[in-house]
């Protein structure tokens, strides 16, 4: 095994299928029952000192972002960029495959104009755009990913049923394994274990 | 819970998850379907649609072996059942973009319980309209490079994308390929939520693959409520395009009946109208299966009601402005096209057409109506009907009294016509229920995201 990593490690390959790098263990997860709580959780974590976190909920919860101290994501911009290749694809196609490589003249009208090539242009503005969202929001989360740490969690399954995660990494400066189980069962937490990485 | 019931809030507004479920019954109640033995119903719907669905790939082999004369389809009327039915299926469709774009920006909660299965139903939808025009080419292994710009040896020139044909093509190719993208996106955390809860070994790796590893974590949330609002954003104006566009087939052309400005946003009330009815009717069969009355309910029901109502109208001041511009535009060859669809050898479809689209939904005004199951069931099955005669009247009738009287004639559709529009609904109701066995048919972490605020109102109310 150690072999195949580091032929691994020397592949020039994207980094969701190479194993992430990182210590021993993952960090600490603790378990709340409701999104109120590991709000509650999170804010506390953050005077406390702990900078590095992430949450795993069932459902989107409004105001975690900003409890994690997480920004905008940058997808909009993606989304533009690909929205505008669309854009300018179409007008491409349109106007070189009719009126540059093969003139095609129907009932004496312009090789190209650009009033019947709007729908064209906005179908493929809209393809590319929705390609971008989707492409995107899965290079912005890793996906596939079909290894992550957090999976060793030992009740994991009720991430994405009707628990609220909270992991304190063990990337975080302040990460002391033990003073954050005891941390996250104070603040509520029904079961806070050290999950190996 | 007692006191909430007299609540007057309440009574204006019944919670959209009813039964006092958590969020574990939630995923239990959506994902048990997934993983037991489905109902005997549930066979017997599906070895129906199955034989209709063998009908229909036996009435293609036919036609591809034979040659595009198998349908009815002949001068004049050039475009017959074939068109009728793919105008018929896309605007199907439509409701379910509606439903998980539109209400989406609109912050229509109740879209909730229903977006995931009319999502499917659009995707299945547009599978079965797609058929239509492929088969029409009569070689559809070469469809490919009539209808997509692919350089190639066997033409050796492009399209003319000025022809509303093409614009159609590219239309609905991107309608299919965004719905796709927009109802997996929806999938995947419910794929995981599969994959957590899965007893077997393989239902473990087949979701685990199929959701690509979801956590749910926060980083990840962010960016996919990010990317769901801007697919539904795209969705919005495409979903208004495409029927649009299938609108510009007819409108640009100069066939009285059919060259009128009105077509695009008649044809898009008109695909909304039949694509709710089609909800109803899928969703009232698949609450009664599976039932899943806590989720899916009589307010759902009744939302629905209301849209196909409003639609409904629309459709019917469309088929009257119709008549008031060709009498106003003093051509005669318009009026003499308007005159005769009501009256001329198609009147049957025309009346058939009126009662079911203008006149049935007007029961829904009546709440008792709207929220009766069997009324709602028969209206929708009528709307349905009614929809496609409008398609049918709309091509038929223009097309059948040609300029020269020489060359009327009367369009009577084969066997095979017949048999090929059967077998979609079969290939449909194949999928659908495939559909319904095998994924989550509601989308649990949006379920759970209404009854997370559902919760927090009723604190607010307790206080």
């Amino acid at each position: 095994m150690a072999t195949l990593d580091r032929i691994l490690d020397r592949l020039p390959l994207p980094a969701f299928l190479k194993p992430e790098e990182q210590g021993k263990h993952y960090g600490v997860i603790g378990d709340f029952d409701t999104p109120e709580d590991l709000l509650r959780a999170i804010r506390t974590a953050r005077t406390a000192g702990y900078s590095r976190m992430d949450a795993y909920t069932p459902f989107p919860i409004h105001g975690i972002d900003e409890a994690l101290g997480e920004g905008r994501s940058p997808l909009g911009r993606i989304v533009i960029v690909c929205g505008l290749l669309g854009l300018s694809l179409a007008i491409l196609l349109q106007w070189w495959t009719g009126a540059v490589d093969y003139k095609l003249v129907i009932a004496g009208k312009p090789l190209f104009a650009f009033e019947p090539s709007v729908p064209i242009m906005f179908e493929l503005s809209v393809l590319l755009s929705a390609f971008g969202a989707v492409l995107g929001m899965l290079a912005l989360n890793k996906l596939p990913q079909y290894y992550h740490p957090a999976f060793n969690y030992s009740k994991w399954a009720g991430a994405t049923n009707d628990r609220f995660l909270l992991v304190i990494e063990a990337t975080d400066p302040k990460f002391n394994a033990e003073e954050a189980i005891k941390f996250l069962n104070a603040t509520g937490s029904r079961h806070s274990e050290l999950v190996e990485a | 819970m007692a006191d909430l019931a007299i609540d007057p809030r309440m009574e204006l507004n019944p919670p959209l998850v009813q039964g006092g479920m958590t969020y574990a019954d939630v995923t239990e109640k959506v994902a048990a379907i997934t993983e037991q033995a489905p109902p005997k119903q549930w066979y017997i719907a599906l070895a129906i649609s199955m034989l209709l669905a063998g009908v229909l790939f036996a009435s293609l082999g036919y036609l591809v072996a034979t040659g595009i004369g198998v349908w009815g389809n002949n001068s004049p009327v050039g475009w017959g059942w074939d068109i009728t039915n793919f105008v018929w299926w896309i605007g199907i469709g439509h409701a379910g973009t509606l439903i998980s774009a539109i209400l989406f920006l609109f912050r229509q909660r109740w879209r909730t319980s229903i977006n995931r299965a009319a999502e499917a139903m659009t995707l299945f939808a547009v599978a079965c309209a797609g058929i239509y025009p492929l088969f029409h080419t009569g070689r559809p292994w070469r469809a490919a490079y009539w209808l997509f710009p692919m350089p190639n040896e066997a033409l050796n020139m492009w399209q003319n994308f000025r022809s509303p044909l093409m614009w159609d093509v590219f239309a609905v190719s991107t309608y299919a390929t965004v719905s796709a993208l927009f109802w997996y996106v929806g999938l995947i955390p419910d794929l995981a939520t599969l994959r957590d809860r899965a007893k077997t070994r393989i239902r473990q790796v087949i979701f685990g693959i199929m959701s690509f590893g979801w956590r749910g974590g926060a980083r990840q949330w962010r960016h996919y409520e990010l990317a769901y609002l801007l697919l539904a954003g795209l969705s919005t104006p495409l979903v208004l395009s495409v029927h649009s566009i299938v609108s510009f087939d007819f409108a640009t052309s100069v066939i009285p009946g059919w060259h009128t400005t009105i077509f695009p946003p008649y044809f898009v009330a008109g695909a909304i109208f039949s694509g709710f009815a089609m909800v109803v009717t899928l969703m009232v069969g698949a609450r009664y299966l599976y039932n899943l009355q806590d989720l899916i309910t009589i307010k759902h029901l009744e939302n629905m009601c209301k849209v196909m109502l409003a639609t409904g109208m629309m459709v019917g001041f469309a088929y009257g402005t119709e008549f008031f511009i060709a009498w106003y535009s003093a051509n005669p060859f318009e009026r003499y096209a308007f005159v005769n669809r009501a009256f001329g050898p198609y009147w049957w479809a025309y009346w058939s057409m009126i009662i079911c689209n203008v006149v049935s939904p007007q029961f829904f005004w009546f709440k008792r109506f709207r929220t009766s199951i069997p009324v709602m069931f028969v209206l929708s099955i009528f709307i349905n009907i009614g929809m496609w005669f409008e398609r049918f009247v709309i091509i038929a009738t223009s097309l059948h009294r040609d300029f020269l009287p020489s060359s009327w004639g009367y369009f009577s559709p084969t066997i095979i016509d017949i048999s090929t529009f059967v077998g979609t609904m079969g290939l449909f109701m194949t999928l659908f229920l495939l559909f319904l066995r095998f994924l989550p048919a509601i989308a649990i972490s949006e379920v759970k995201g209404v009854l997370h605020q559902q919760i927090n109102d009723q604190k607010g109310m307790a206080h």
